[in-house]
């Protein structure tokens, strides 16, 4: 617990420039992540800049141009209300899926999507100021590596940093395809495909993602897609509500009368970002929609993953969490 | 006059809880709600390592920090004359030396508390303790039990069992030889650990407190200050759940206390969540081996029960791991050994069905893995090894409806659908299981007092010390004065969770009910005599020539069998010019009578789960508890008794462990968002069946205990329903997804 200045901002540019002023500060959100990292300690701004007054809230139909069909959601919309709004239910149920796998409804009623996208790991390590951590304090060890990993990557990991990232909602997004926009004190707007929004760990795990210093998310578009009554959101976890993902499985399959058009499929619980399963989604283009090809293709996806030594049992999870994701969505989604 | 209609209450009766409106409308305080004038706040400063000696603590950013009345440690810490004392082993409740606070400069466990920071507000008194720096002198620990086994000591209170040939199970026609682990379990109770404590002068301390038993926190706060019985007052009425986290005074006690001596204000320390995990107690994780032998016809032969747990280099911390192997079944030959692990952790403390929870699943599991070893139904195989009395103590059972208990739960589960093949039942892409176990639990009561008084309106206060941790003590109390005295339950009040009250046991051990309820019992006993009297005797009294025989007590009156005369109890008073009567008793715990037999409470639980047959998560989808806990007293706070077990239970089975890296000999999951229990979706429901037989022993009320019972064998019930849904025996719990694979 350290004092800091609270600051409300109710425009972007105020909010962008309140940040360029002090490279200490941070956007404020639901505060659901970044509260409960200051009471531990791990995070350490001096200045809180409070974003919840932006207009960036609406869930909006995209109309003109290449996302024409597609939707816009305002970083500042809550979980709740993004996952429940009609447009999204009909159109993009993977999406309402995920965000309602995570968490719990109180959480989710204060968390934005913004807050979502830029929320931290859970490894236990990063949470626990006694014990080394690269994330939290870059060149002090991963308490993880030979620590506790079950929860912990089996993809895309260094030496530097094991961790996964936490989000269900970013797993959906990844699968859908989505757009993060982002703005900076420079009044300048940027558009990040999803897959390349957050990073792998290599030697600075500090960078969980690709905003620069200063930047703040706007919105997220995603484009039209036709497998919205094909597509399934899969976590498995170790209760029925209210914990973090082993693994979880994000897949949308789109048909051409009995075959495979293409197949989207994002892991999460695995990877430092949500994992685009391309081995996979490559194998099942043009193939007939069985079990047998899911789990062929699921098999394909696992066999570049390097376990830790208490998460090997991810890789058999993960095919078949792939193969019941993917049999599900074939079903419209039903349980 | 005109009697308005009075509902009598009786024992029995499913009545609401008195305190349930205080409840949900926020006016129950805890121990972290008082405010008094002018309180200040404590943080608790808390250890990094696990083994060794502070060598220097900086506290001067922390003392020149906005705010800051003192920072505690061992260096300034008021001295605690209990503490130079010494222990005394004879009447501690746990033997060794207890952790005696600020007392030196050495660390026994991770996240010890070392220091107090003392503040203005709770956020000050926060940023204090994070300024506070501290350099260790660090020894290499140990935290890992199933490292450390070959270090394992018995007990000083301990001893090893056998009755009939030792080891007999290696002879059995059919016999196993198995091993089983819990992990630690932490209680983990809603409400975090708090106290507030003000001194009056040098020699008289109030603390509002969590505990589970007010008297015992007096005493142990009068032993460690050195202070009179009537200078030190613990009051407690509200407590947000304990499951025997509250049954010792914790370094929240005593920081508060010495905080309040050295700034001469109130002080307020509430512990955080992770605090909670190492500093006031937990469940010890267990490795159990057990050996069992049957004859071809499932007759038990042999059973060996051995058991570890672990305990901390200070106390030994011994729990009743192998009691339910020792009684549940008629076997001949019987040796059970109990080993403790000393490791650099805090002291272990009871936990609900402390030992009888993990003992009794192995002992359970074990039971499963026989019946099919034998190819024998698990509840048949219970059956024939039911055993007619205690054969530990050679004593008939004060009363065994286990059997009835079986009869009840079998048949409104279903047990009869049951296929035996394991993995032969299914729905959909789940493979779905079913499974059973048996319970037993020691059923006691303790001495205890209390005080009725009935006041010149004609109502009744009856006042005794003891806690309500949340079962609902204090409505069943309620009720069992309104049914003896025959009395609108409206006109009772029950005051409670204050040590200045009459003297009362814990709330822990499942004996609230039959130990303070007696007391009750007796004293509104007595009380109705009094009035009885007094009505006799009364100036002008139309029952002036009745003997007491001829009266009857009912709806607040004195009068006779055929009502024609019917006094109040306030006109008794007012005739007699009497402000108030009262009585007190104090109600005797076992007597004589009571040692002739053995008390139990027995359950059978039965559970179907479903597992999924790629991803394996286990969901439970019902269960049928069936519980004979003598007389229900209130069937809404028994039945609340036996979710709460259940519930429990699913977060052993399933979910529950504390995991530390033990490298660091630290907790690692320290927060209830990564140490996981039960969410309303992982608690299916829950069937209730009590055999609702009283007791003819143990208390007038005919109530054996009802807090623990559901609890014990229910984790063995959900391995033996995974067993039989997939075939694979998990023996270590708890069964996540991943040893399902
Ligand atoms: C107990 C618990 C369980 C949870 N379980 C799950 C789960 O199962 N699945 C899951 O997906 N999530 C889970 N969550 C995480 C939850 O989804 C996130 O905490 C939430 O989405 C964060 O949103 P927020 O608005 O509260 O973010 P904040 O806490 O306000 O902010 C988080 C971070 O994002 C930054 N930020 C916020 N908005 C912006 C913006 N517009 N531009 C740039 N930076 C920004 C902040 O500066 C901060 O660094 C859980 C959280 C808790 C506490
Ligand atoms: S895995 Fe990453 S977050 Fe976890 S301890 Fe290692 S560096 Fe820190």
């Amino acid at each position: 617990m350290r004092p800091f200045i609270y600051t409300p901002t109710s425009t972007v540019s105020a909010a962008t420039q309140k940040l360029k002023a002090n490279p200490h500060a941070k956007y404020l959100a639901g505060g659901t992540n970044l509260l409960d990292l200051m009471k531990e300690d791990v995070e350490k701004p001096t200045e809180l800049v409070d974003i919840t007054r932006l207009v960036l809230t609406e869930v909006k139909a995209i109309t003109t141009g290449v996302n024409k069909g597609g939707i816009t959601i305002g970083a500042l919309g809550k979980n709740t209300d993004t996952a429940n709004h009609p447009l999204i239910r009909q159109n993009f149920p993977l999406l309402t899926q995920s965000i309602l796998a995570g968490a719990s409804a109180q959480i989710r009623n204060m968390a934005s999507n913004g807050g979502n996208l830029n929320q931290r790991t859970r490894c236990p390590y990063f949470y626990e100021t006694s014990m080394p951590c690269n994330k939290r304090e870059p060149g002090s060890g991963c308490g993880a590596l030979e620590g506790i990993n079950r929860m912990h990557a089996i993809f895309g990991w260094s030496q530097a940093c094991v961790a996964v990232h936490p989000s269900d909602m970013c797993v959906a997004l990844a699968a859908l395809d989505a757009v993060v926009k982002v703005q900076g004190a420079d009044g300048k707007e940027r558009s990040i495909p999803f897959t390349d929004y957050h990073r792998l760990p290599g030697d600075t795990p500090q960078k969980d993602n690709t905003l620069n210093p200063g930047e703040l998310i706007t919105s997220i578009e995603i484009p039209i897609n036709n497998f919205a009554n094909t597509s399934y959101y899969l976590k498995v976890r170790d209760r029925a509500s209210y914990a973090f993902a082993l693994i979880s499985v994000a897949a949308g399959v789109e048909l051409e009368g009995t075959r495979i058009k293409q197949a989207k499929i994002a892991l999460g619980g695995v990877a430092h970002k949500p994992w685009r399963a391309l081995e996979a989604e490559k194998f099942l283009i043009g193939k007939e929609a069985t079990e047998a090809n899911f789990k062929q293709a699921a098999e394909l996806e696992m066999k570049s993953a390097k376990p830790l030594e208490h998460n090997e049992f991810k890789i058999e999870l993960g095919k078949r969490a792939i193969t019941r994701a993917l049999m599900q969505a074939m079903t419209g989604g039903k349980a | 006059m005109e009697k308005a209609f009075i509902k009598k209450v009786q024992i029995g009766d499913a009545m609401d809880r008195v305190d349930a409106r205080l409840k949900v409308s926020g006016a129950a305080r805890y121990a972290a709600e008082y405010t008094l004038k002018s309180v200040v706040y404590g943080v608790l400063v808390t250890s990094t390592i696990a083994k060794g000696s502070i060598k220097e603590m900086d506290t001067r950013a922390a003392e020149k920090a906005p705010g800051v009345l003192a920072i505690i440690n061992h260096k300034n810490a008021p001295k605690v004359p209990g503490h130079q004392a010494g222990t005394d082993n004879e009447g501690s409740r746990v033997y060794g030396q207890e952790f005696r606070l600020f007392y030196d400069n050495k660390i026994y466990h991770n996240d010890q508390p070392i220091a107090l920071a003392i503040a203005s507000t709770p956020e000050q008194a926060e940023h204090a303790a994070s300024l506070i720096k501290v350099h260790y002198a660090q020894e290499k620990h140990q935290t890992n039990s199933k490292a450390n086994t070959s270090n394992a000591i018995t007990p000083a209170r301990g001893k090893d069992y056998s009755r009939g040939t030792a080891y007999a199970f290696k002879n059995a026609p059919v016999n196993l030889e198995l091993e089983y682990g819990t992990p630690i379990q932490v209680h983990n109770p809603m409400e975090p650990h708090a106290t507030t404590a003000v001194w009056e002068g040098a020699t008289k301390v109030t603390v509002y407190n969590k505990t589970q038993a007010t008297k015992l926190s007096q005493q142990e706060i009068m032993k460690a200050f050195d202070l009179k019985e009537e200078n030190v007052q613990a009051i407690s009425p509200f407590v947000g759940g304990a499951f025997g986290s509250s049954s010792r005074v914790w370094p929240q006690e005593m920081a508060a206390i010495m905080g309040a001596k050295v700034t001469g204000k109130p002080v307020k320390v509430a512990l955080k969540r992770d605090q909670v995990f190492n500093m006031v107690g937990y469940r010890p994780r267990s490795i159990q081996k057990i050996g069992i032998g049957a004859t071809a016809e499932g007759i038990l032969t042999g059973i060996t029960h051995e058991a570890f747990t672990s305990t901390s280099q200070y106390e030994q911390f011994t729990e009743r791991i192998v009691d339910p192997t020792k009684t549940l079944y008629n076997c001949p030959n019987l040796n059970t050994a109990y080993k403790l692990i000393p490791l650099d952790m805090s002291t272990p403390c009871w936990t609900r069905g402390p030992g009888e929870t993990s003992g009794s699943f192995a002992l359970e599991s074990a039971m499963d893995e026989l019946a099919y070893a034998l190819n024998i139904d698990p509840l048949a195989l219970r059956l024939k090894n039911y055993a007619p009395s205690d054969p530990e103590k050679n004593l008939p059972w004060s009363s065994n409806y286990l059997k009835e208990c079986y009869q009840m739960g079998a048949d409104r589960f279903g047990w009869n659908k049951r296929t035996p093949t394991p993995g032969s039942m299914r729905k959909d892409e789940w493979q779905v299981g079913m499974g059973m176990a048996a319970g037993i639990y020691k059923s006691e009561r303790d001495a205890a007092s209390a005080i009725a008084t009935v006041l010149a309106n004609g109502s009744v206060v009856v006042q005794s010390a003891v806690a309500d941790v949340g079962p609902g003590s204090a409505t069943i109390f309620t009720q069992i004065a309104a049914d003896v005295l025959a009395m609108d339950v409206k006109q009772v009040t029950f005051e409670w969770g204050n040590s200045k009250l009459p003297k009362a046991p814990g709330q822990f051990g499942s004996h609230t009910t039959a130990s303070v309820g007696s007391a009750i019992y007796e004293v509104c006993t007595l009380l109705k005599k009094k009035l009885q009297e007094l009505a006799i005797t009364m100036p002008n009294s139309e029952l002036a020539r009745a003997q007491q025989n001829d009266l009857v007590v009912e709806e607040g009156t004195v009068g006779l069998k055929n009502k024609q005369i019917q006094l109040s109890y306030a006109d008794i008073l007012k005739s007699h010019a009497l402000p108030q009567v009262q009585v007190s008793t104090e109600s005797k715990g076992g007597g004589p009578e009571q040692e002739k037999y053995s008390g139990k409470s027995f359950c059978a639980n039965f559970v179907e789960v479903r597992v999924h047959s790629l991803t394996g998560e286990v969901r439970v989808n019902r269960v049928v508890s069936a519980v004979d806990c003598g007389r229900v007293v209130n069937k809404k706070t028994a039945t609340s008794q036996v979710y709460g077990s259940i519930t429990w239970g699913i977060g052993i089975a399933l979910m529950e462990e504390a995991k530390l890296d033990h490298r660091y000999g630290r907790h690692l999951n320290n927060d209830l968002a990564e140490y996981h229990v039960p969410t309303c979706a992982d608690v299916p429901p829950i069937e209730v069946l009590f055999v609702d037989k009283p007791d003819p022993v143990i208390d007038p009320m005919g109530a054996k205990g009802i807090g623990e019972i559901p609890l014990v064998g229910f984790s063995a019930a959900i391995a033996n329903a995974v067993y039989h849904a997939t075939g694979k025996r998990i023996r270590e719990l708890p069964i996540t997804p991943d040893k399902l694979l």
